[in-house]
């Protein structure tokens, strides 16, 4: 299904490239994400981040003002850089680009080079490790912003290195939740990672003493600097499969890092093949609690399948965690009416097509490029009985009377969505209590009976 | 100034901070954000798009990337009672071949678009950044797109974001505004009568004042901008006077319309019971010479309304006697307001600041305030937290990006800010926002945080 052609754009399914690329430089241990644009996106940014996580999200600007505009803002990114180092004692600046500093041209690889020389040439403490990225948002999402930070890292940081780690995991944007959910499946394979970006301390901390300037974990720069070096990558998001600026590609162009490209590890199928790839990458089997996890899964599969079966479903969201759901929802009876995102990767279709081709006699309607205005358009021609992403669904599912199960980014209406888990077994069976609970739930508030025993 | 402050703030926002007591006041404020030092405040475009939004009956499509238009989507708490179109977000979504080409094709097509299935009773247009760098003349655009479309009104709002900060927004939206003023009928407006200007009417709380003003007899005509409609804004200039909160969303709009149409303005503030009741003091006295017994009738109103709200504060200024407030909101007037509402609750404001005073109200908000309490301008995370610390508050109120500063130190956070789906306005506001204090300062959680353990 291709969406009505609108000129206009009615509440977009997609945010901007730099809030992409800032959420992955708050995964880098003691980085400080900064734009180079005037000030309001980055305020604008932090308060949407902010609403999700529940936690501080401090991006620096170079607050570009009229006069910058014009004859360039080299000198304002320079201060900012000198402010940023001095007063958070950053290890590492992740400079993302907005609209305006693309759209002027800035060379920002040549300013900070400069900065870089002039810091050196004063004297003084070495300068921490700085970081650019291009991430105009009038050619891509947040998901490009996202992935473009992360290829940016490990381009301009990454070396051979010797005690190499053995895996790079390269997560793509996922919940903390999640993020902490692998790190046990690793450590039980007893799997030295690096993971980046690991976002999984950094925006979801415990209650402090003190208000950090950075906060604690992310990947350590020191994994990053030895990433050539280690045996293998996995990279997660079936749409990055065969995308030429995959970071998981460049690894391998450069350093010789074998890549084992798979889905988010979302349903039965794909954490099947995630834990397939670290068994065969590690030569263990995985442990019983693993198995059990994946046994009670299936038990609840069984279990759960009369109120699944033929249900309709319209998922959204950025592109990897919407083909993960579809996966999931297609194993366990629900036929995946719409998958729509805002994105326009080009490797949508064919990846839904991928995840449901053995499963579903015909591939569901598939829209990139989409709007809630399109995705409400369609879903009231294809009556759904359930809807599942992020909040900015809340209206359709509203209007509609069906449940919204909230998943991904982000989470405005709702409490915990930085604690949310949608990976691994564990992750897909919460998944699925969450959807059967919320379709009970729908039916016991339609029913004039009232049943208390469904 | 030796402080545990002392390190994190920036030399060249020093003179952005005042300490009453410490020196003759003197402060700085209006300046451009420091490149780096992450502040709390916005654009030009945000400011536009924080006074107009809440007109319920236009359409409101920002130019430029998605960005813009995505994050203020649906995010304000202002209420309509009727249409409520401005809950969407449009934008034009640039992209790169409009960026190489302009985008003024792709304004004029999503325009058509959207006016021809919304039917609004009016368009405003934002700029964004990046339009202000192509070029785009919006002007012409929206001329054209009125002319074809009977003349609805297509306003133009130069909002490109870095020409300065939120007050240019302001500024940018009041010239949008005032090209409506004048354009409608005045017939059949009492001689009692007013503007409501610089409510959003978030959760309804322009619903409370409204009621308030027709109870000693006064008709609303147009509220700009909470829960606004185009064509009492159009009418607006035969209102007998304008009520401007929010001074610096609404000010130019009520200055504008003295030196056009004559229409007088007052300052009020609906914060707390001695702003509420001065407002409606004010209103009676402009009118008592209209009608004689509007003075006595608001007399009542307050006497009324006093009784109800006192012993219910007083249960919970048993509790709050003492304790110590920090505010950093985005207006000024609002600050006033909520330092003489936590005295009324018995509380101590230790730090208070606004995003966007002018020298004028910080020399108003050193008159008001104790000695010790910090001042400030812009500010960023680091300096914020350092104060809460160093003043060991209990409370701060500011908005969403201040609300995580608060948490991870332990301590407690009231949102009033444009995200607030509680009424905090009028009497039965005070009492909310009694309320809610109450609930944050008195909760049994902070004895388990880390830092507020160690204080006991
Ligand atoms: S600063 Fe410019 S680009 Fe950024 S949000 Fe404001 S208007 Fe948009
Ligand atoms: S100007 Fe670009 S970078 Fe800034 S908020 Fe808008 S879309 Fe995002």
């Amino acid at each position: 299904m291709e969406p009505l052609p609108y000129v206009s754009t009615t509440n977009a399914c997609k945010l901007c490239g730099p809030l992409g690329a800032c959420l992955a430089f708050r995964g880098v241990e003691g980085a400080v994400p900064m734009l180079h644009g005037s000030q309001g996106c980055a305020t604008y940014m932090r308060r949407y981040i902010i609403s999700h996580f529940r936690e501080p999200m401090d991006i620096a600007s170079s607050a570009l003002g009229e006069k910058h505009a014009v004859y360039g803002g080299g000198a304002n990114l320079k201060q900012g850089l000198k402010n940023v180092m001095t007063k958070f004692g950053a290890r590492l600046i992740g400079i993302a680009t907005t609209c305006l500093t693309e759209t002027i041209g800035e060379d920002v690889p040549m300013i900070v080079e400069e900065f870089r020389r002039e810091i050196r040439r004063k004297g003084g403490e070495e300068p921490p490790a700085f970081v650019s990225v291009r991430t105009p948002s009038y050619s891509g999402t947040h998901m490009e912003g996202f992935h473009g930070a992360v290829r940016a890292v490990v381009e301009q940081l990454a070396g051979e290195g010797h005690a190499a780690r053995m895996l790079n995991l390269l997560p793509g944007f996922l919940s903390p939740e999640d993020l902490r959910h692998l790190k046990e499946i690793l450590a039980a394979f007893r799997c030295a990672a690096t993971i980046l970006p690991d976002i999984s301390m950094t925006l979801d901390g415990p209650a402090l003493d003190d208000y950090p300037k950075i906060p604690g974990g992310g990947t350590p720069i020191e994994d990053i600097w030895r990433m050539g070096g280690a045996g293998a990558t996995f990279e997660l998001g079936r749409t990055l499969h065969g995308d030429p600026q995959s970071t998981g590609k460049l690894l391998k162009e450069r350093f010789e890092v074998a890549l084992h490209s798979m889905g988010v590890p979302i349903g039965l199928r794909e954490t099947d093949t995630f834990f397939g790839a670290l068994e065969q990458l590690t030569g263990m089997e995985r442990s019983p609690r693993f198995a059990m996890e994946r046994g009670r899964l299936v038990d609840s599969y069984v279990d759960a399948h009369k109120y699944l079966f033929g249900k309709r479903a319209v998922v959204y969201g950025e592109e990897d965690l919407a083909v993960g759901l579809t996966a999931f929802l297609a194993e366990v009876g629900i036929t995946p009416v719409l998958c729509a995102t805002g994105g326009r990767s080009g490797r949508f279709r064919s990846a839904v097509e991928q995840v449901t081709a053995d499963i579903l006699p015909e591939a569901p309607a598939v829209g990139e490029g989409m709007d809630f205005r399109q995705i409400e358009e369609q879903a009231e021609i294809l009556s759904p009985d359930i809807m599942i992403g992020h909040s900015k669904g809340y209206s359709i599912a509203r209007k509609l009377g069906i449940p919204l199960v909230r998943v991904g980014f982000p989470i405005h209406d709702r409490f915990g969505g930085q604690r949310t888990l949608h990976v691994g077994y564990r992750g897909t069976q919460s998944l699925l209590d969450r959807i059967v609970n919320g379709l009970i739930e729908g039916n016991q508030n339609n029913s004039p009976v009232g049943y208390g025993y469904m | 100034m030796m402080t545990a402050a002392g390190s994190v703030i920036f030399e060249e926002r020093k003179s952005q901070i005042h300490r009453k007591g410490e020196k003759p006041f003197d402060m700085n404020c209006n300046r451009e954000s420091l490149a780096g030092a992450v502040s709390q405040r916005a654009c030009v475009f945000c400011g536009s798009r924080v006074v107009l939004y809440p007109i319920a009956d236009a359409l409101h499509l920002v130019h430029g990337p998605i960005g813009c238009a995505a994050y203020t989507w649906d995010i304000r708490g202002a209420l309509s009672s009727g249409p409520a179109l401005h809950r969407m977000s449009f934008s034009t979504d640039l992209q790169e071949r409009d960026i190489i080409f302009g985008g003024e094709e792709k304004l004029y097509r999503a325009l058509i678009e959207l006016i021809d299935r919304h039917r609004p009773r009016a368009a405003f247009v934002y700029s964004t950044c990046i339009v202000g760098i192509i070029g785009d003349d919006l002007e012409a655009v929206c001329r054209r797109v009125s002319a074809e479309k009977d003349g609805i009104p297509v306003l133009p709002v130069q909002s490109e974001g870095f020409k300065g900060n939120k007050r240019e927004g302001y500024s940018a939206a009041c010239k949008a505004m005032f090209r409506l003023v004048g354009t409608g009928g005045t017939e059949g407006i009492s001689p009692l009568s007013v503007n409501i200007l610089g409510d959003f009417n978030l959760a309804g709380e322009l619903w409370i004042v409204r009621e308030y003003l027709a109870r000693i007899g006064v008709e609303t005509v147009a509220n700009i901008t909470g829960d606004g409609r185009v064509e009492d804004i159009m009418r607006a200039h035969g209102a007998a006077l304008n009520l401007v909160q929010c001074s610096g969303a609404t000010m130019e709009l009520a200055q504008m319309m003295k030196e056009s149409y004559g229409v007088p303005f007052l300052r009020v503030s609906y914060f707390g019971v001695e702003d509420m009741a001065q407002a409606l003091y004010d209103v009676a006295a402009f009118f008592k010479d209209r009608d004689r017994e509007i003075v006595g009738r608001t007399r009542a109103l307050v006497k009324d309304e006093l009784l109800k709200l006192y012993p219910a504060l007083q249960e919970f200024k048993k509790d709050l006697c003492g304790k110590k407030a920090a505010i950093y909101v985005g207006g000024a007037f609002k600050a006033f307001s909520l330092v003489k509402a936590f005295r009324l609750l018995g509380m101590k404001v230790v730090l208070v600041g606004s995003q966007t005073g002018t020298d004028q109200d910080y020399r108003e908000l050193h008159e008001i305030t104790d000695r010790g309490t910090i001042i400030v301008d812009d500010s960023n995370p680091l300096e914020l937290s350092s104060f809460l610390k160093e003043k060991e508050c209990d409370v701060f109120v500011g908005g969403v990006k201040e609300r995580p500063i608060a948490y991870k130190l332990g301590v407690g956070f009231c949102d009033h800010n444009h995200e607030r789906k509680q009424p905090l306005e009028g009497f039965v506001g005070m009492l909310n926002f009694a309320k809610e204090i109450h609930s944050s300062v008195m909760s049994p959680v902070w004895r388990f945080v880390p830092r507020r353990k160690a204080r006991n």
